[in-house]
């Protein structure tokens, strides 16, 4: 176990120093901060004196190590484009994009699931066959397709619900919140469902997956032959079991929803970091583009390792058997 | 006698067909009529980007051809259409069901070439890792592992963007596929790395490679011609469906700006310009390519499913 610990750990600070480097030398080789600050009459003499204040000429290691130190402290520098410092937008921003990627998580986990149950348990049945070729559909949908078909229907055909931004939302000391108002949480409902859309049918396969393998095992097959009903072994035997691996899963099913949260927000003009750093790209805002590069890091790598160890808590089989195993 | 030996000695002419209709491939074909459904749709797809240049009205590479008379025109089977303009014409005069088919083109192009790309560096990453082991396994999982911490669409975004963001205005356009290509042929050849090691730790305890060896083959002329042909089954179900992946993820990238130009369109890029039409009413620029473009995905997917079913089915 303790092995496995500091494998996964060692595997995960790798990932952050690798990211870190990409990151540095993106901002540190590509932009020139001596070009942009003194313009192109400066002369030499200036430049130098310059390069010589910013540290500029320290060896690689220095500089990267200070770089680090720096973000320690929660110092990204200055955004080129927002001129303002970098943490403060993206403090702003995260609420936005964490309530949307939460919202996607609980309706993927309470739609996908049950829905897998029910193909498991009635696998040969005609409903069951047409939920699985609907889950094909559902995972070939691309996300700002099916975004863009709810605002045409929802919002241009119906004029149900809002097609862009967040709606109202309530300052809750430093979180912004559009779950408290009518109008953030109908703001909500599309960008949350086309995000939610292709890991619903993620969701459900998987879960059918899990579940007809517990369903063959033999311990079900005893629970049947003591006689218990269909229904007390279906739920309270199989189902426990197939929710292990789906809840850990789901953590992965996050890192995805945050990813593809960037396609949303663009759809739907989210004012989350994916907008953010989307337009940060179209300007080569480097503070902004390397400061996401490195939160994203080490959001993924601590979803994976949450993930790992709930994989090892919740099946000893699993404590020995190190990655290899995790698709 | 076996319908496939017979094809062997009688391959040309008429015996080919009725070899096919007797194969294993169509008698399972014949039994599932999703898959039918899927290869039509995708057959009917692929031979309109084909055949682009001869059946289109209107060509979106030369800005010549279009005439401005022509454009914001709706579809033929709405008041206002014109027949010559089935799906209606864009803002520049532009047959949108043209620029579907060329859209088509760029985004079967761009799929396929990306997915080649990942084959190749996951083929030779996965031999080397697989048959070699050691120090190789030790680095090239170690890399694969690195990026299987992110997603991959995410991965490619920031491949893609970045380099995009650093480049000229003119040097973008023309280096925006070869980048795209790159982007999603990196972001996914740890999925081909990971398959082809496994089932080459599997076959390197076979008997015919230690045959090979004792004969004294080196390395890569085992790697190449007896463990490679091998693996292939594998490579060639997860392949296709990542043609999916693929075709998915450049028409995202398109979608998000950091794809295939407006100069050279996508699937992607077309949605991207039409989704500013959409809230004026001409919502024909955008949901045209968006339900070809879902229509293309679902039947690679539907396709590839089965012949996964068929060629693997343990992997069901």
């Amino acid at each position: 176990m303790l092995a496995f610990l500091s494998a996964r750990l060692a595997h995960a600070l790798l990932v952050v120093v690798v990211v870190s480097l990409l990151a540095f030398v993106l901002g540190d080789l590509i932009g020139d901060p001596v070009a942009s600050i003194l313009g192109l009459e400066a002369t030499a003499a200036d430049r130098a004196a310059l390069r010589l204040r910013l540290h500029l000429d320290d060896p690689f290691v220095v500089r990267y190590l200070r770089f680090i130190s720096r973000i320690m402290a929660g110092d990204f520098g200055v955004s080129y484009g927002a001129q303002r410092p970098v943490a403060d937008l993206f403090a702003e921003r995260l609420p936005a994009t964490a309530e949307l990627a939460l919202a996607a998580l609980a309706l993927s986990l309470s739609v996908g699931v049950p829905l897998g149950v029910y193909a498991a348990v009635h696998h040969r049945g005609t409903a069951a066959r047409i939920l699985m070729t609907l889950s094909i559909f559902g995972v070939s949908l691309p996300t700002f397709v099916v975004g863009i078909l709810l605002i045409f229907c929802f919002s241009l055909g119906l004029g149900w619900l809002p097609s862009f931004g967040r709606g109202e939302v309530v300052r809750v000391g430093s979180w912004t919140t559009g779950l408290l108002t009518v109008s953030g949480l109908k703001s909500l409902v599309m960008p949350a469902i086309a995000l939610a859309i292709g890991q619903i049918a993620l969701v459900a396969r998987l879960a059918r997956a899990e579940m007809l393998g517990v369903l063959k095992s033999d311990y079900i097959r005893f629970a049947r032959a003591r006689g218990l009903k269909d229904r007390a072994v279906n739920f309270s035997h199989a189902l426990r079991n197939t929710l292990i691996p789906i809840i850990t899963v789901s953590g992965i099913q996050l890192g995805y929803l945050v990813a593809f949260a960037v396609v949303v927000e663009q759809v739907f003009q989210w004012p989350g970091m994916g907008l953010l750093f989307l337009q940060a790209l179209g300007q080569t805002d480097l503070p902004v583009i390397s400061a996401f590069l490195m939160v994203a890091a080490v959001l993924f790598v601590a979803i994976n390792l949450i993930v790992d160890l709930l994989y090892a808590a919740a099946d000893p089989r699993l404590r020995i058997k190190s990655l290899a195993v995790r698709s | 006698m076996p319908a496939t030996s017979t094809s062997a000695r009688a391959f040309p002419g008429s015996s080919a067909i009725a070899w096919f209709a007797g194969s294993l491939f169509a008698r399972r074909l014949g039994r599932a009529p999703a898959a039918i459904g899927a290869l039509c749709v995708l057959t009917a797809l692929v031979l309109g980007a084909l055949l682009a240049p001869f059946i289109a009205v209107t060509n979106p590479y030369d800005l010549a051809s279009l005439d401005l008379l022509d454009s914001h025109l709706p579809p033929a089977f709405m008041p206002g259409g014109n027949a010559r303009f089935l799906l209606g014409t864009d803002s520049q005069g532009a047959d949108v069901a043209s620029l579907i088919l060329y859209g088509l083109r760029a985004s079967l192009s761009v799929g396929v070439l990306a997915v080649s790309i990942s084959v190749g560096l996951g083929t030779l990453a996965g031999l080397a890792s697989g048959y070699l082991g050691g120090l190789y396994d030790g680095i090239i999982m170690r890399i694969a592992d690195i990026q299987f911490t992110f997603p991959a669409m995410l991965l490619a975004l920031l491949i893609g963007g970045v380099s995009q963001s650093l480049l000229s205005n003119e040097m973008r356009s023309a280096l925006a596929m070869p980048i795209v290509v790159l982007a999603l042929g990196i972001a996914h050849w740890p999925h081909f790395a990971r398959l082809v090691r496994g089932a080459v730790l599997v076959e390197r305890q076979k008997d015919y490679v230690a045959a090979a060896r004792l004969v004294g083959r080196g390395p890569a002329f085992i790697m190449a011609t007896q463990l490679l042909p091998n693996v292939l089954n594998p490579i060639f179900v997860l392949a296709t469906l990542d043609i999916a992946f693929a075709i998915m993820s450049e028409a995202t990238l398109s979608f998000l700006g950091f794809g295939m130009p407006s100069t050279q369109p996508s699937l992607g890029t077309l949605i991207r310009i039409g989704y500013s039409y959409l809230f004026s009413g001409e919502w024909w620029v955008v949901i045209f390519p968006g339900m070809t473009l879902v229509a293309l995905l679902v039947s690679i997917n539907v396709f590839g499913d089965w012949l996964r079913d068929l060629l693997d089915p343990k992997l069901n």
